[in-house]
């Protein structure tokens, strides 16, 4: 799993305007410059808002790449429980869910 | 000169980019207490605010990730979040690249500080100066204590960065505030976003309300986790604010407001 290169493109979508013009014309074409698994490209040029949360991608970038695609927040926190449910528990990093499936804790 | 200001705040992007969303029999107080804190400050006269903050990935990564950065720009900008999405318009901050860099060879002495001439102010910064300085009048200088990726500085390394901010603040000729910002327990961005361990909060604001040194630096960072999420990790900028302060703390303001992830804090800290 190459956990360090998915992060770091969302890092860099985050911040450089000429990459979110590119990835937003063609993501699977601005995406081969990190050294991504099958799995991770599929995640990040889905949108796959759950699977980026499973495989670990820390849940500050993993919020602005929600943004930059236009998810509203609820949205943004149901598609990471269903990510959990349908992928399994989070696998790295320090953003595990502890909620079960059905609690909205901060009501949405 | 010396230092004329010091407090905290919570800078949780919700607070403004959610905002229709909270009761607003919270909402209104909380923003009362932040626009009286930012008269407090202002009221100070600072020449400069040192802004302690813990950043989420926009101007360090995991490349290269310093444990402690200082700003060193005569301007910053910010939010590096969409506009319409924190709902802060951006706006080019004024900074003083040459008090930047006698703070930083003060602060030196004892820590070794990364520094950088960019910065982009992220909602770390922004939400507080949304409130604390609406006009765009105040001088930032934006530190970072990095709360993100773990391994993290050690609780008394936060505590030495403090100090050393203090030192610096009292051998500059200019009037410095310090203003932290952080959350205290809370698990933002996640499913769970919206948990607040009020009991915890609430025993950590005593502990930075009554400068106890010992109980605010007894916490570990796997205790924190389980107990506070890995927002809680953000303790650090509130430690570093009251080593550089020095005295009381007097909280303005505490409730949990789940919709904002967070339990809102504001508070100031007498300089002794």
């Amino acid at each position: 799993m190459s956990l360090y290169q998915l992060s770091k493109l969302l890092y860099q979508l985050n911040r450089d305007e000429d990459f979110k013009l590119r990835f937003r014309s063609n993501p699977q074409a601005a995406a081969m410059s990190y050294d991504l698994t099958d799995e991770e490209r599929r995640a990040v040029v889905g949108p796959d808002i759950g699977l980026l949360y499973v495989l670990g991608v820390n849940g500050q970038i993993l919020m602005h790449y929600a943004a930059f695609c236009g998810i509203e927040w609820p949205d943004y926190l149901q598609r990471m429980r269903d990510g959990v449910k349908q992928h399994g528990p989070v696998r790295a990093g320090v953003y595990a869910m502890l909620s079960g499936f059905d609690d909205k804790v901060a009501g949405v | 000169m010396a230092l004329v200001f010091a407090g905290v705040c919570s800078h949780a992007p919700g607070i403004t980019g959610r905002s229709e969303r909270a009761d607003p029999a919270l909402r209104e107080p909380l923003y009362a207490a932040f626009r009286a804190m930012g008269e407090s400050l202002r009221a100070a006269q600072p020449d400069a605010v040192i802004v302690i903050a813990a950043e989420h990935f926009a101007n360090f990564f995991m490349n290269n990730m310093p444990a402690y950065a200082l700003g060193m720009a005569d301007s910053y900008d910010g939010p590096i979040e969409e506009p319409g999405w924190l709902r802060i318009p951006r706006r080019v901050v004024r900074g003083n690249t040459k008090l930047s860099r006698d703070i930083i060879r003060e602060v030196q002495q004892t820590v070794d500080v990364a520094y950088a001439e960019e910065w982009r102010f992220d909602h770390g910064i922004m939400v507080p100066l949304h409130f604390l300085d609406p006009d765009n009048r105040l001088t930032i200088i934006p530190a970072n204590i990095n709360c993100q990726g773990p391994p993290l500085t050690p609780l008394h390394r936060a505590w030495a960065f403090g100090e050393a901010l203090r030192r610096a603040a009292d051998a500059v000729p200019e009037r410095i505030a310090v203003v932290g910002t952080g959350g205290i327990s809370h698990w933002p961005a996640t499913p769970d976003s919206g948990a607040i361990n009020e009991n915890w909060d609430r025993h950590f604001l005593d502990q930075w309300s009554s400068q106890d040194k010992n109980g605010m630096l007894s916490y570990g960072d796997e205790q924190t986790y389980r107990d506070a999420g890995q927002g809680g990790f953000e303790i650090r900028t509130f430690i570093a604010a009251a080593a550089a302060a020095g005295g009381r703390g007097t909280v303005h303001y505490y409730a949990p407001i789940p919709i904002f992830a967070v339990g809102c804090t504001i508070a100031t800290m007498e300089i002794a």
